[in-house]
């Protein structure tokens, strides 16, 4: 029994995924179970969003492998799914863009959804349930039945906040105050601690979900990266099919590694010379 | 290029439920003794504790070896052993050590035997079979009442451990604090593993009754069967609730 309608959430991951290990797919494990355990959402989709090449993160190989092990490791889930929308701009792509990007694509999802509903019960509901946009609104949805997307992310992420020309400040509240942050966090992470230092994720802190990792899986792409050009075992920690697309194709390697060695990445020369 | 030594490792343990750490253990320990370069591993076998051995929430071993099953049907050198668990009571890890021992070794005889027959290859050692464990393992090697004092020199000294440690964890303290295991220190093998990963089967079997996701922490056909079955529940968790454990009566160490 529900006495209240939960509304729907979709949660969506960008990131490098270079390459997807089992950690990034538990992320959206706990998330999920963390949300609905709320009692108030239910999660019904997930997105995993592999950076652009323009990212220029060194080590970052072509995003068509890097979309493709993603799609590979969500083979087996009901509900996360890889979109390449992101991974295919030539240009690095802020995160709020990207949010904005499948919000969008949402609401348009929801739009035909309601004119096939239109036809079957007639107006009566439109008038009934008036739309209720309101540019001030706390959360993203601006009907009570479009999900709601919110930015999945570990406590990295929460911290890079405070990097210095890493983030503009208005697409921090955008993400926060807009839409919402589910935010992974492990043993020993200050999670609460960056919150409660920065202004605006404290003013939207009830936009912000701390989950906290109890069996911890620190199972970071780097470290799967220099194993595999050490030539030590990676498996288990990343979906079987993943480890042998990057051994069919012999992915990560010394040479690989140095790709975009010494360039700045894309968010700092952006933000930087513009400042 | 000197011959390596043959090297099996065997891993005892309840494996209630088996997950991805377990077999985590095995990769990391066969890197680790490739890399020493005297050693080439051969193959892994994980042996589940039989019933008896008396452990809270420790479900029926059918079960359990059939999950380890499943879980190594992708791996070309790791398999499990039922001969520990269709024991009716509860074998002290020395005599099941002794026992693969007695089989990798007939394995191996009739090889031995031919290539000795060949002068110059003379050098083909005896495989060797060493225990695989995590760090925490070193420390019942202190609990009162676990083990005897002749097998710990048995496991250390005849066979040797190989022993995965996580970040803050001391082993070699653990080594240090024990005569028998210091004075066979160079047969215990210290594995590092840098990414923490703490999937622990009490934490796995905590999320499965209380209904949480455990994907991606064991494998899928895994999970699939502990549903089917509905293997970890509240109920199967009071199992042998408040007993003592099987080693701490059989061996009667404590009076």
């Amino acid at each position: 029994m529900e006495p209240v309608e939960r509304i729907r959430v979709v949660l969506l991951a960008c990131g490098s995924f270079n390459p997807i290990t089992n950690m990034h797919l538990r992320m959206f494990e706990l998330a999920r179970d963390h949300l609905e355990d709320t009692g108030k959402y239910k999660v019904v989709q997930g997105i995993i969003s592999p950076v652009g090449d323009g990212y220029k993160k060194k080590g970052l190989i072509e995003a068509h492998h890097r979309v493709q092990m993603a799609r590979l490791a969500t083979e087996s889930s009901d509900w996360i799914r890889v979109n390449d929308w992101e991974s295919l701009q030539s240009e690095w792509v802020e995160t709020a863009k990207v949010v904005r990007h499948h919000h969008s694509t949402l609401l348009a999802t929801q739009q035909n959804d309601d004119e096939v509903d239109t036809v079957k019960i007639g107006k009566r509901r439109r008038i009934e349930e008036p739309e209720c946009v309101n540019e001030n609104s706390s959360v993203s949805s601006t009907r009570k039945d479009t999900p709601q997307l919110k930015l999945l992310c570990g406590a990295d992420v929460l911290e890079s906040f405070g990097v210095p020309n890493l983030w503009k400040a208005e697409d921090i509240e955008e993400i926060v105050g807009h839409h919402g942050l589910v935010c992974i966090t492990r043993g020993s992470s200050d999670a609460e601690r960056f919150i409660q230092q920065s202004d605006v994720l404290w003013e939207n802190r009830k936009n912000i979900f701390v989950t906290r990792e109890w069996v911890t899986n620190d199972i970071s792409a780097t470290h799967v990266r220099r194993a595999l050009r050490r030539g030590q075992s990676v498996r288990y920690l990343l979906p079987d099919a993943v480890l042998w697309y990057i051994q069919q194709r012999g992915l990560y390697s010394a040479e690989s590694e140095k790709k975009n060695a010494g360039v700045m990445l894309a968010p700092l020369q952006r933000y930087s010379s513009t400042s | 290029m000197a011959a390596r030594i043959p090297l099996v490792l065997l891993a005892c343990g309840s494996f209630n439920p088996i997950t991805n750490q377990h077999m985590r253990l095995f990769e990391l320990a066969r890197d680790h003794m490739h890399l020493t370069g005297q050693y080439q591993v051969v193959g892994g076998i994980i042996s589940p504790v039989s019933d008896a051995y008396g452990k809270q929430g420790l479900v029926s071993a059918k079960h359990r070896v059939a999950m380890v099953k499943m879980a190594l049907q992708s791996s070309d050198w790791v398999t499990v052993d039922d001969w520990e668990s269709r024991q009716p009571d509860w074998t002290e890890t020395v005599v099941t050590m002794r026992y693969h021992y007695g089989r990798v070794a007939k394995q191996y005889q009739p090889r031995m035997e031919a290539l000795s027959s060949q002068p110059a290859k003379s050098a083909l050692c005896a495989p060797q079979l060493k225990l695989l464990c995590g760090a925490d393992f070193l420390d019942t090697f202190h609990v009162p009442g676990l083990w005897r004092d002749e097998d710990v020199e048995e496991v250390a000294g005849r066979f040797g451990l190989v022993c995965v440690t996580r970040g803050g964890q001391q082993p070699d303290q653990a080594v240090h604090e024990s005569d028998v295991l210091s004075r066979h220190r160079s047969n215990i093998h210290l594995v590092r593993e840098w990414v923490r990963n703490e999937t622990s089967a009490t934490e796995v079997r905590r999320a499965l009754r209380r209904g949480l996701s455990v994907k991606y922490l064991l494998p899928d056909d895994v999970i699939d069967y502990i549903r089917e079955h509905g293997l970890y529940t509240h109920n199967s968790e009071l199992k042998n609730k408040g007993a003592k454990l099987r080693p701490l009566t059989k061996q009667g160490l404590l009076d």
